[in-house]
């Protein structure tokens, strides 16, 4: 793949290249998340998970990917 | 004497201890610790995944949330946006709608921001959220927090992971008296017998994060806060005697030689 085709996001703050019409779904299987255990935001929206194969990525995007850590 | 169940938000939770689930030196030190609490709560908070180390362990790998209700917090959090924020995803992770609101006035003392809080309160019960919520150990702002829609009330004792105890009995006293809703000591506590004092003011319950994780033995305070709550309750609805300035002698002088 050339490098002129990829695109960059913002993924919890740190920069990442992706493939173009690249799904927020490739993007949580392809850094291994499980599903059940995370919640995404993309611009500030929580993205419902039932709908992240119809997402799309696009130039710029910011992702934030929680979890529950230990808190008081 | 029976005692009534503790109630918050109409479920119902075996122990009046809740525990947080920082500062631990693991995952299973913490799972240890809160097993052998008694706790049915554990508070919890949303942060971002580490996306470079996928294998790091995770908290839901160690303490099961269907087995142990999940308690989210909004730590970190210094405006009504930033707490709505954050409670939206960690609704969004796994559908929790019973909450921990905790919005912070300033870095150094950790001490809430009341105005945002009772702004968040407000702005979250209206998104169906059910908000506990940390709170000053004001009684003026905790009838305030109650209207706004709090399903509970959780006044600081002393300054949070400051383990001073309970620095105003008076405070807690007098919201224990206006309110109906589950008073719940949250933050502040060091050692069992404030556990214990908070319980005999007539507390509800008590939730401890850093006198538990930072002990020396963390399992083993772990079990003397569980006791220290069961005692203080007990000893609460069992009505102390009035004190008093002068002896009472246990034994009668009759037949005395």
């Amino acid at each position: 793949m050339n490098i002129k085709n990829k695109i960059k996001i913002i993924v919890n703050g740190k920069q990442m290249q992706i493939t173009p019409k690249f799904s927020l779904k490739s993007l949580i299987i392809k850094l291994k998340m499980p599903l059940n255990k995370i919640a995404i935001e993309l611009n500030k929206e929580i993205i419902d998970k039932r709908k992240i194969s119809k997402t799309q990525l696009k130039k710029g995007d910011k992702i934030e990917i929680v979890h529950f850590i230990g808190g008081g | 004497m029976i005692d009534k169940k503790f109630k918050i938000a109409n479920k119902i939770f075996k122990s009046r201890l809740i525990v947080g689930t920082g500062k631990y030196k693991s995952f299973n030190e913490c799972a240890k610790a809160i097993k052998i609490s008694g706790a049915d709560i554990v508070t919890v908070a949303v942060r971002r995944v580490n996306i470079s180390n996928k294998n790091k362990a995770r908290l839901m790998d160690y303490i099961d949330p269907k087995k142990i209700t999940y308690l989210p917090n909004t730590a970190g959090c210094f405006t009504a946006e930033d707490a709505i924020r954050t409670l939206r995803l960690a609704r969004e992770i796994g559908g929790w709608k019973l909450v921990k609101l905790e919005v912070l006035g300033d870095k150094k003392n950790l001490f809430p921001e009341m105005i945002e809080t009772l702004r968040s309160t407000e702005l979250l019960t209206k998104e169906g959220f059910k908000v506990m919520v940390y709170c000053n150990d004001d009684p003026l702002m905790a009838k305030r927090l109650e209207n706004a829609g709090a399903v509970a009330i959780m006044p600081l004792a002393a300054p949070i992971g400051s383990g001073l105890g309970i620095q105003n009995k008076v405070n807690i006293r007098i919201i224990r008296k206006q309110t109906k809703l589950p008073l719940i000591i949250d933050a502040g506590i060091g050692q069992a017998s404030d556990a214990t004092i908070a319980m005999e003011l007539g507390c509800d319950g008590v939730l401890i994060n850093t006198a538990i994780a930072k002990a020396r033995d963390p399992i083993q305070m772990a079990e003397s806060m569980k006791l220290a709550v069961i005692s203080g309750r007990k000893s609460f609805l069992s009505g102390r005697i009035n004190p008093n300035l002068f002896g009472s002698a246990s034994t009668t002088n009759k037949g005395i030689i």
